[in-house]
């Protein structure tokens, strides 16, 4: 394994440089047929689960094929999309905001030959590898975080939970059944890099235990000061402690202050979080983005906890799946899980769900809370 | 033969969705056998050593990821993730496992031989593994040594002419929807306008001078297909101000049933035939649609743009042609005062190029938020801290009723000294003459 050199001499980094150029220009990837109908598009229909047609003003067509992906994904399988690519689209391809993959071909008649040659891929262990679907009125991919394939601070992982659920609701992703879109997503921490706040169901992993504090090295590892500056709720402060005979410099944490965030931890190491009785799942449910019909919404929290039930998670499965056949018995065409919840009254959504009412999903946090009481005799027995 | 057993892994490999086990496997393989006789810059059995430290995890229930140290490209501030293994010698393979963020291009089109230049670059001097792509939007790739960090920067600058993504307490990379480029619905090219801010603010997209991480997200229309609206700090979401083009023989095709109403969206059931009054009318939210006759007629001016008879009827009814964009600010998830929503800040503003005038407002709100904000505060609390009022004031912007959900229950204005004719300047004296003590 030989140092190969780019080219790049650490003795002068500025030789040579070139930074500040931004991404590629965006319509240099565009398939001819987009780049010639582009801001001329009159309608689009979908075919079936996962098949779209756009008709342009022109007359011109372009029919997208959408497939599934885990968004971990290695260089063989992105190599393996090119081929596909080249194959069936001209070596054109897009991804979607939930991590989808679409392969766009300008007739019809490509259409058969793309899906076939889609449906047909298998990876060793036996899952497709682009299962077509993701359309209309049904579930779409989830979104997701980093989990404990990368990140410091999850509290679950995320790509074991997506395969788990995804395995699930998988008819959904290939059926548009639904009263309308039902969107999932996955966050590993409460620092959400997915953004889980607005979605139809959300799966949120959550410490439940303040940080360990490892006195011997603290004050070696961290800014002390940065440590307690990190904690949103004021919940650590200074403090000396005696370990093996010797006086040190540390840190203590306010039990009942502390929202297990994991902010302290990301600025020191000597203040881990992690434990696997104390991790797991929040379910969230009724949030959406868009702005048709109703407002866009914030998830409710449905589900306090669940435990890390490797590797496939089966009580937050079998709650997901009790939300979405409820929801799809019960809702009206057009309603989103939040509006379906609205109109029902959400102590009718929990019978329907048959998920259990705890102490923990009545709002305690600050302010926001006092809006969330029931203020009013406007409710069901 | 795996060099780690996976017995807890190996069961996310059954089941119809892709399974990432089985392409962490494949890629395993693939770097085992080395067809291509590359020379591998970081240990050849990094996605062994991932797949065990994985495994571990499930096994622990806790993660083996520490918290990486400052690494980076020279001359930026942010793109770089470092990252370290809590077991390095059981899984020396990513002891050091750093991710870099890729700024994907706008509308993530790509064509293969770009990316087949990507996977070259990262199968060589990385682990091989990506996300296609991370939450914000960058090609994320995933696990590779300190002294690769340069050497991938160069290729990527000077081959690929292609740059890094933002990290940190910078604006972090842009995103968009599909926008014009494939969908009728869209009021303005978000595209463009995606690419040309990311241009426009590289320096600050390098560069940490930011309070905290500060985000732009372009949706082409109300239906928010990239969420801008909770989760950016500044949504651009596309807008009409004329009127809805009807298409009045088309809706009668919708009425008649030889149109499938939604575009296809609820096939996967029999919702009987499509009743426009119930499906349209009744629950169109501001009641601006009656049928006159065999004529639909809009009341234009009281619609709110929500998208639902569009989104219904997408060959009878299209957006206006006056189009631009609306601006809310302050979105972002929860941590720490609870979740905010992006809030109205421009009703309607252009988006022709040079974008002259949205450039003029996200100036004026970096300005007032790097001079007051404090560490680690994004936009939508700094808005809460000062309130909604200096905002206004900040970014010259006139109050109106749109602004508001409603206006406030309480009377408790804090009114300036300059509103109140006279001032807060009373003379005590001049007051006693007429008031005893």
């Amino acid at each position: 394994m030989a140092f190969v050199s780019s080219g790049y001499n650490p003795d002068k980094p500025m030789e040579n440089r070139i930074s500040d150029i931004g991404p590629q220009k965006f319509d240099a990837f565009y398939p001819p047929v987009i780049g010639k109908n582009k801001g001329k598009w009159l309608y689009h229909e979908i075919l079936e689960p996962g098949v779209l047609v756009h008709v342009a003003e022109s007359g011109d067509e372009v029919f997208t094929v959408r497939c599934g992906g885990a968004r971990l994904m290695s260089v063989t399988h992105i190599r393996e999309i090119c081929e596909l690519a080249d194959k069936h689209c001209d070596g054109y391809l897009r991804f979607t905001t939930r991590n989808n993959i679409e392969f766009m071909v300008d007739s019809k008649d490509k259409v058969d030959a793309l899906k076939k040659d889609l449906v047909d891929r298998k990876f060793d262990g036996g899952s497709f590898k682009f299962p077509i679907g993701g359309t209309g009125a049904g579930i779409s991919n989830i979104v997701h975080t980093q989990g404990w394939i990368h990140c410091h601070t999850p509290a679950s992982d995320a790509s074991g939970t997506v395969k788990a659920a995804m395995d699930e609701l998988f008819k959904d992703f290939q059926d548009m059944r639904l009263p309308a879109k039902l969107r999932v997503s996955m966050a590993c921490c409460l620092n959400m890099c997915g953004a889980v706040h607005c979605s139809d169901i959300a799966i949120l992993g959550y410490h439940r235990k303040p940080p360990m504090l490892d006195h011997e090295y603290l004050d070696k590892m961290c800014e002390i000061p940065l440590a307690i500056a990190a904690c949103p709720t004021a919940a650590i402060k200074p403090s000396k402690v005696e370990v093996n005979g010797k006086k040190l410099n540390s840190v203590a944490v306010k039990d009942e202050r502390c929202m297990y965030c994991g902010n302290c931890y990301t600025m020191c190491p000597s203040m881990p979080l992690a434990n696997a009785e104390g991790d797991g799942i929040v379910l969230m449910a009724g949030g959406k983005v868009s702005n048709r019909i109703s407002n866009p919404k914030f998830s409710k929290v449905v589900v306090a906890f669940l435990p890390n039930e490797t590797p496939r998670w089966p009580s937050m499965t079998a709650t997901i799946n009790r939300m979405v056949e409820a929801y799809a018995k019960g809702a009206n065409k057009y309603e989103r899980v939040g509006d379906w919840a609205e109109r029902i009254g959400w102590e009718r959504f929990f019978d329907a769900c048959e998920i259990d009412f705890t102490h923990h999903l009545i709002d305690d946090f600050r302010d926001a809370a006092y809006y969330t009481w029931r203020q009013t005799t406007n409710f069901k027995l | 033969m795996a060099k780690h057993e996976t017995p807890l892994l190996d069961q996310l490999e059954s089941g119809p969705w892709p399974s990432f086990v089985s392409d962490l496997k494949q890629e395993a393989a693939s770097r085992a056998k080395n067809e291509k006789n590359v020379e591998y810059q970081i240990p050849q059995d990094v996605v062994e050593d991932l797949l065990g430290v994985l495994e571990l995890s499930f096994v622990h229930k806790r993660t083996h990821w520490k918290h990486g140290g400052i690494v980076g490209v020279f001359g930026y501030g942010g793109g770089v993730i470092g990252r370290y293994c809590d077991q390095p010698e059981m899984f020396p393979g990513v002891a050091h496992f750093h991710t870099m963020r890729v700024n994907q291009p706008a509308g993530k089109f790509y064509k293969t031989d770009f990316l087949r230049n990507l996977c070259d670059l990262w199968d060589f001097r990385g682990s091989g593994l990506t996300n296609m792509h991370g939450s914000t939007g960058d090609v994320i790739l995933l696990g590779t040594t300190t002294p690769q960090l340069e050497e991938i920067f160069f290729e990527l600058t000077h081959n690929m002419n292609q740059d890094l993504g933002g990290s940190g307490s910078n604006l972090r990379t842009p995103s968009d929807c599909v926008g014009q480029a494939r969908c009728e619905f869209a009021c303005y090219d978000t595209q463009a306008l995606c690419h040309a801010m990311t241009v426009e603010y590289q320096d600050e997209l390098h560069r940490p001078a930011f309070p905290y991480k500060f985000k732009f997200k372009f949706d082409g229309c109300p239906n928010c297909c990239v969420a801008s609206i909770a989760r950016s700090d500044m949504s651009f979401i596309g807008r009409w101000k004329d009127e809805i083009r009807v298409d009045q023989e088309a809706v009668q095709g919708y009425i008649g049933g030889e149109l499938v109403p939604n575009g296809g969206a609820h096939s996967g059931r029999d919702w009987g035939a499509f009743d426009i009054q119930k499906e349209i009318i009744d629950i169109c939210p501001t009641g601006c649609m009656t049928m006159d006759g065999k004529e639909l007629k809009i009341n234009n001016k009281e619609c709110n743009c929500c998208m639902h008879c569009i989104n219904a009827m997408p060959r009878a009814l299209r957006i206006g042609k006056d189009t631009g964009c609306s601006i809310l600010v302050g979105a972002k998830a929860p941590i720490l005062d609870g979740a905010q929503m992006g809030s109205l800040l421009v009703p309607f503003i252009s988006t022709d190029d040079p974008y002259d005038e949205i450039k003029e407002v996200i100036e004026s709100i970096w300005d007032w938020w790097m001079e007051e904000g404090k560490n680690r505060e994004r936009l939508g609390e700094l808005i809460k801290r000062q309130g909604f009022q200096k905002m206004l004031d900040m970014t010259n912007i006139k109050p109106m009723p749109q602004h508001v959900q409603e206006p406030r229950t309480n009377p408790y204005i804090f009114w300036k000294s300059e509103e109140v004719p006279g001032g807060f300047d009373a003379d005590i004296t001049e007051f006693r003459k007429h008031h005893q003590r």
